[in-house]
């Protein structure tokens, strides 16, 4: 009698499981992801950006950046430009959202004027490169619906494959395919379709290190632009947790006076 | 000034933190051609002129203790009035959380229109470096900034005005007879000395940005008398009055659109009158599926003093159309027009920029005036229509 309750126990969680759907099973590791990158709290970072164009010319840009996790929403940034010249001291603050239109400001130094920026750019190339504001800003899980495609492999590891869709409306993006590792649950590569559905552009996620025995992050993010032969390394050169920031550090005050 | 300066020497030593400030700033050289004989006598054809903006930024205590040093000088080539030097800022700032206290020459920012600035009255405008009026001259401060959730109250005491700068007799865009401020008036007893006092509160609030502010003292804005130079010549000869002015500046983002308003009361030499510039800015992100931006700007800029303004601007309509390439050189053309519908007069413009290279930044600017009457306060610039080339060195 017990064996039976137990071949009935089993029959049905494995129904369950079967009966999980690939948007759920996507979903669910699309919340996963998110549950282990909670709780870093505050970042500092100083980034170098290259750019590539066609004809395999480069220019650089640099900046530091601080955010702010905000829990239940997007992350709070400010990032203060070094180079090129012209644009030292420039310095943008961003509350970022997953379904809503981000709020921006930017800092013009030479007028001390604080501009709002009308904030349904988040398509928009950030600093002439390949990369959008919305491949830039935090990763949220209402940002997207998802579905699950397939266990794979990527250069030798474990992944899943997730497709997922933007639910913001003015997204560059029709879709995204994400391949994500399994145990980091951090993409090692997304591949991002244009709103007319074609093949647009491939971001790669290098050199990950792990911070405070707990946050995978990547040291460098490279990004292919397949329709225009250009492509931007991101490249973190520093990176700090637990800097002490507070909301009082991401307002229209604090980024007047951010260096 | 002595003192601050003697304060500022010794800081570092008190803090015990010196680490070496940065420097950075730019060189720019610029080119002014204009396409009609110069109206006046000793009027030049064409101009070149040279400045140099260098900027020291020294921080303590990660920042808690900042010093700027921003002087700025340009060399013209025809006019000795636009030859000039200005300390644009020397401030020392104590920063923390929740305030903000500096103390020195700076330079402050309010409003959030773009054809004018009306609520924006801290600093001089440094009208030689550009008819715009975007330039602006270091103003001596004490200034205070309260910081808390409910928004941000600023507190100034401003010792010692700061005259506008005019062009002189042998400049373009000057009018005729030439305002020769080496002679100002005061209305105030104090002349010059007259400590003005300002107050600004300001909130964001989800997609509203909005501002308040109070100012007493001398009005940056003169008016003018007649009277001759040393040579006899006729001359115009600013006046320089106290005034009360309440300002209110509105910001709403909402999806593609900015919506603005500014608005000032004004009480000068016992009269009163009101100004407002509203609008909105639409911004077109990746038109046509390209990478470009496009932007829409439209602003009404009223006063109430009708055509007795001393403005260019008592009921006229910004256009303006922004194209953001969004490339590596971060490319940029403003093309906009002024228009007084009543007077039919156009004032058009071009500003355009480009990064050359990692130094180098090319930046050119037109202004063409069109069917100006006798009556407006430009129609003595009806003959100063320009190309302005600059090249700017960062370093």
């Amino acid at each position: 009698m017990p064996r039976i309750l137990l071949t009935l126990l089993l029959l049905l969680t494995s129904a369950v499981a079967l009966a999980q759907t690939p948007e759920e099973r996507g979903l669910e590791i699309a919340k996963e992801a998110d549950k282990r990158d909670t709780g870093w709290g505050d970042q500092k970072s100083s980034t170098r950006m290259v750019l590539h164009n066609r004809h395999g010319q480069t220019s650089i840009r640099k900046m530091h950046n601080r955010s702010l996790e905000v829990i239940g929403d997007g992350d709070k940034s400010i990032i203060i430009f070094d180079q090129p010249r012209d644009v030292k001291g420039t310095a943008f603050l961003s509350f970022s959202h997953a379904v809503k239109p981000d709020d921006q400001w930017l800092y013009l130094p030479a007028l001390k004027r604080v501009k709002r920026i009308s904030s349904n750019n988040k398509s928009g190339p950030f600093m002439g490169s390949e990369f959008a504001y919305e491949d830039l800003s935090s990763q949220e899980v209402a940002k997207y619906t998802y579905k699950f495609l397939k266990n794979d492999t990527l250069d030798g590891r474990d992944v899943f494959v997730i497709e997922r869709f933007p639910a913001y409306k003015h997204s560059g993006y029709k879709r995204q395919i994400a391949y994500v590792d399994k145990k980091m649950y951090q993409p090692l590569k997304v591949i991002f379709f244009d709103r007319k559905n074609a093949l647009y552009k491939t971001l790669y996620f290098k050199k990950y290190h792990q911070y405070l025995n707990h946050y995978w992050r990547a040291n460098t993010m490279q990004m292919v632009n397949h329709q225009s032969g250009k492509s931007t390394e991101l490249i973190w050169e520093s990176i700090s947790f637990k800097n002490g920031f507070n909301d009082a550090d991401f307002n229209r005050n604090s980024l007047k006076r951010a260096r | 000034m002595k003192l601050f300066s003697i304060l500022f020497l010794i800081l570092p030593v008190l803090t015990g933190t010196v680490n070496a400030g940065e420097w950075s700033g730019s060189v720019v050289l610029q080119g002014q051609l204009f396409n009609h004989s110069p109206l006046f006598q000793n009027q030049p054809g064409n101009n070149l002129s040279l400045s140099i903006s260098p900027e020291y930024y020294q921080g303590w205590q990660n920042d808690a203790h900042s010093l700027t040093i921003e002087p700025f000088f340009r060399l013209d080539a025809n006019d000795p009035e636009r030859t000039h030097f200005d300390l644009r800022e020397f401030i020392y700032s104590v920063n923390r959380d929740t305030w903000v206290f500096s103390v020195g020459v700076g330079k402050v920012f309010w409003g959030v229109t773009e054809a004018q600035h009306l609520v924006d009255v801290i600093n001089q405008t440094d009208l030689v470096e550009s008819l715009d009026a975007e330039d602006k001259l270091g103003q001596p401060m004490l200034h205070l900034s309260l910081i808390r959730d409910w928004g941000t109250s600023e507190f100034f005491i401003l010792p010692g005005f700061r005259e506008r700068t005019f062009p002189g007799e042998k400049a373009r865009l000057r009018t005729s007879p030439y305002i020769d401020s080496s002679q100002s008036q005061y209305s105030s007893r104090n002349g010059d000395k007259h400590v003005d006092y300002a107050f600004r509160y300001s909130h964001t609030k989800g997609n509203w940005d909005y501002g308040f502010s109070w100012f007493y003292g001398t009005n940056r804005d003169p008016g003018f008398t007649g009277g001759t130079d040393n040579n006899g010549q006729p001359v115009l000869i600013p006046v320089y009055s106290l005034m009360h002015q309440v300002g209110l500046d509105v910001q709403l983002v909402s999806g593609n659109w900015l919506w603005k308003l500014e608005a000032i009361h004004r009480r000068a030499n016992g009269s009163n009158y009101n100004a407002t510039t509203s609008g909105f800015e639409y911004t077109w992100v990746g038109i046509l599926g390209s990478s470009y931006d496009l932007g829409l700007i439209t602003e009404y800029l009223y006063d109430s003093r009708g055509n007795l303004a001393p403005t260019l601007f008592n009921k006229d309509i910004l256009l303006g159309t922004r194209f953001v390439f969004n490339d590596t050189a971060s490319s940029e053309v403003l093309l906009g027009v002024v228009i007084d519908p009543d007077q039919h007069e156009y004032l058009y413009l071009i500003e355009a920029s480009t990064r050359l290279n990692d130094n180098w930044k090319l930046n050119v600017e037109a202004r063409i005036f069109s069917g100006l009457n006798p009556s407006s306060p430009i129609y003595d610039l009806r003959n100063d229509d320009f190309l302005q080339i600059e090249f700017q060195y960062y370093f």
